[in-house]
């Protein structure tokens, strides 16, 4: 069967079971989006090509598929990057499929040509320019292959406008060979060994879960490990949800922003179990001060994070759920250490859970930290949050306890502005019944708030709730802590209406300027058929709590500025 | 992690011979602040696949993670390092010394000694090619330094393990 190389192209999708792309037209994708018109594979428009790649972020985290972006040659392959270099660090699947000018024009600085490939080479977890039609088939199910095997990434697939208007003879693409490729899920059974035997040793053990538990599915496995060996668990930003928040197991997160148990933990455990974590500067503070009476089991699929920033006593290469599932098995014939032992353990922990920062609400004003509880009560826990990032992200990552994996999605890694509505939209293309909030700040909304009109354009009923302080709110938190209060660039005063916005768009917009407020304006958001937008004018200054400088180590724990109190004895509100 | 002494390492890449190969492998080290003091790079008997010889530089842990890196890049097919004992290496090089009459015969005695060869002459100067370690060859270089030298141009090393007897 001779086929063009759009034709090509649907049938791979075809076969990844591919049902949206998400994507942006342009001159060298035309012969692309005639293909896919009234095909079954979906097309969602956005408005700006960044977002396009959030949006295929947020709905590859959502459904656990890889996540498809399809955009033209030039600046909309540019646009991509941010999208692209965010779901590198957070190890998202994805397979973004860019224009490019006709291959006899590459290299003459022809109009919308930009070398994309070469851009995206560091960001990417591989990417291809095809030259041939002949290799658009296997091509594409390597990047399909590459993008969801072994540590999740983008793949970039570059094609250029002949190539996909060129006829070949189509055969489905049985086998593929990839001579050097082949992640290691499986783990050596010696290192295992060695890790059970440690583990049985220990006083003082702590789990700490990362991104790489929700990527591999392995909350279960990590439940039942942490139950059998009773240790606590924390975990990184893009871990959370991997253990469950109501247990009493929980620590609560780790790093710059993390709980006081979670922090104080680190500095005296003697074991830490890293499961799917790369011990980011943000979770480790000052790396000479992190853990350092601790040994390191440390598993990961992928080898380069181990030994990247800390020493691992024990490395263990593979599949984070193979792992576990190895571990528990010989966890359970292991008849070692009583857990009892562990309960002098236990008990510090719990004095430092009940030392937790908390908040002190006030009469007069909106706290940023009341939204979100708020939210998490009337949602129940049960709503797929995205975050935008800064303060927003940190308070939900606080305020927003996750019992279940895969409900939180966040720019962890990069840490991109503009992140959550786009992916927010993504997500609730993957969970039509789901509700799915993006938690913002009044900055970084602005980033990529023109995807109100895709998510109003394809009924996508996203709710927006920003916590409104006129502030760049993260940045200024840092000038007032170690730049003497010099607020250079951080207010934002010039802001949209965000209420009239919203309904210029065409979505609900609602705002809650008092605190008896916030609760009537979330409900009647959260109930709104439209995509809806609520602004809650929050206390301007108020900072993220505790936070630990960077550089510093994790025990040096910083509170707001004269409420030092609020760090000892158990939580308190006025 | 401990700071410790950086030292030279040469490793030898079997890659595929694919268009950004070299790119991908160039920018991972530059990207990641790791340093490359040569590289040299030429098909093997398999046309798809060429072998790439990087001397780089750095401690054991920043050498660990170099060869992790390397690994992790699609392209790549294999990393060996390059033992210290135990391997040929060797440079090519090609310098370009102007000699007067006078030292003319310093120099071809020297080209002798060090078992090279003058492949272009001239009125004014000799193109000599010298094969060797890179201390071979810095140590040619060091010993025609007072004739005057021009052009030089040197391949970096390249090295195979051995194999056992």
């Amino acid at each position: 069967m001779r086929l063009k190389g759009t034709q090509i192209l649907k049938e791979v999708l075809r076969e990844e079971e591919v049902e949206v792309v998400f994507g942006l037209p342009g001159g060298t994708v035309i012969d692309i989006y005639d293909e896919l018109l009234g095909s079954e594979i979906r097309n969602i428009v956005v408005r700006h090509e960044q977002a396009a790649v959030h949006a295929a972020d947020g709905y590859a985290r959502a459904a656990g598929k890889v996540g498809v972006s399809l955009v033209t040659s030039g600046p909309g392959a540019t646009n991509t990057v941010s999208g692209i270099a965010s779901a590198y660090m957070d190890s998202v699947p994805l397979v973004v499929l860019c224009g490019q000018v006709p291959t006899y024009l590459i290299g003459n600085d022809a109009f919308q040509e930009v070398d994309i490939s070469g851009i995206t080479r560091p960001c990417t977890k591989h990417n291809y320019l095809v030259r041939r039609v002949e290799d658009l088939a296997r091509i594409l199910k390597e990047a399909f292959h590459i993008a969801r095997s072994g540590r999740p990434g983008p793949v970039l697939v570059d094609l250029p406008k002949d190539v996909m208007c060129a006829r070949t003879r189509y055969r489905p693409v049985e086998r593929l060979e990839l001579k050097s490729y082949r992640p290691v899920y499986d783990p050596k059974c010696k290192p295992l060994a060695r890790a059970v035997e440690l583990i049985g040793r220990s006083r003082r053990p702590l789990v700490l879960a990362g991104g790489g538990v929700l990527l591999s599915g392995a909350s279960a496995e990590l439940r039942a490990f942490a139950r059998k060996i009773r240790a606590p668990v924390t975990s990184t930003l893009m871990g959370l949800g991997a253990f469950p928040a109501s247990d009493p197991l929980w620590i609560g997160m780790l790093g710059m922003h993390g709980t006081r148990a979670a922090n104080m933990s680190t500095a005296s455990c003697d074991l830490l179990i890293a499961v799917g974590a790369r011990f980011d500067d943000r979770v480790t503070g000052k790396v000479d001060a992190f853990a350092r009476q601790a040994e390191i089991i440390h598993i990961d699929i992928d080898p380069t994070s181990i030994r990247k920033n800390v020493p691992a006593t024990v490395p263990i290469v593979g599949d984070c759920r193979v792992a576990l599932q190895k571990l528990n098995r010989l966890l359970a014939r292991d008849n070692g250490s009583p857990p009892e032992s562990r309960q002098a353990w236990l008990q510090e922990i719990d004095a430092w859970k009940r030392g937790q920062v908390r908040y002190r609400r006030r009469e007069n004003v909106i706290k940023p930290q009341q939204v979100i509880e708020e939210l998490f009560r009337l949602t129940a826990g049960e709503a797929i949050i995205t975050t935008e990032v800064g303060q927003n992200q940190m308070w939900t990552a606080q305020y927003y306890p996750f019992d279940e994996p895969n409900r939180l999605i966040t720019s962890g890694g990069l840490g991109c502005m503009g992140f959550g509505l786009p992916a927010a939209i993504g997500a609730q293309v993957a969970s039509p019944d789901r509700l799915v909030v993006d938690v913002a700040g009044d900055g970084s909304i602005q980033m990529n708030i023109q995807e109100l009109a895709t998510a109003v354009q394809y009924g996508l009923p996203v709710k927006v709730v920003i916590l409104n302080n006129r502030y760049l709110g993260m940045v200024r938190q840092w000038q007032e802590l170690f730049y003497d209060r010099r607020y250079a660039g951080t207010p934002v005063d010039v802001a949209p209406d965000f209420v009239k916005l919203a309904e210029a768009y065409g979505a609900q917009g609602l705002r809650a300027l008092t605190p008896d407020e916030v609760v009537p304006v979330l409900e009647k958001g959260l109930c709104s058929r439209k995509p809806a937008l609520m602004d809650f004018r929050v206390a301007r200054e108020e900072g993220v709590y505790p936070m630990v400088p960077a550089g510093a180590p994790l025990t040096r724990m910083l509170t707001a500025p004269g409420e030092e109190d609020l760090l000892e004895g158990p939580a308190r509100r006025a | 992690m401990k700071k410790e002494e950086a030292k030279k390492q040469v490793l030898s890449i079997l890659v595929e011979n694919q268009p950004g190969a070299l790119a991908r492998i160039a920018g991972l080290f530059s990207g990641r602040g790791y340093n490359i003091e040569s590289l040299a790079v030429a098909p093997t008997m398999d046309a798809a696949v060429s072998r790439m010889t990087i001397m780089t530089r750095g401690d054991h842990a920043v050498l660990e993670q170099i060869k992790k890196q390397l690994n992790k890049l699609i392209n790549v097919l294999k990393v060996v390092e390059v033992r210290k004992r135990r391997s040929v290496q060797r440079e090519l090089a090609m310098v370009k010394v102007t000699a007067s009459a006078e030292d003319r015969t310093e120099l071809m005695r020297i080209v002798e000694i060090f078992r090279g060869r003058v492949v272009d002459v001239s009125h004014e100067s000799y193109t000599v090619e010298i094969t060797g370690k890179t201390a071979k060859i810095e140590a040619f270089l060091e010993l025609v330094k007072p004739m005057k030298v021009g052009d030089v141009a040197r391949t970096g090393p390249i090295a195979l393990n051995r194999e056992p007897l």
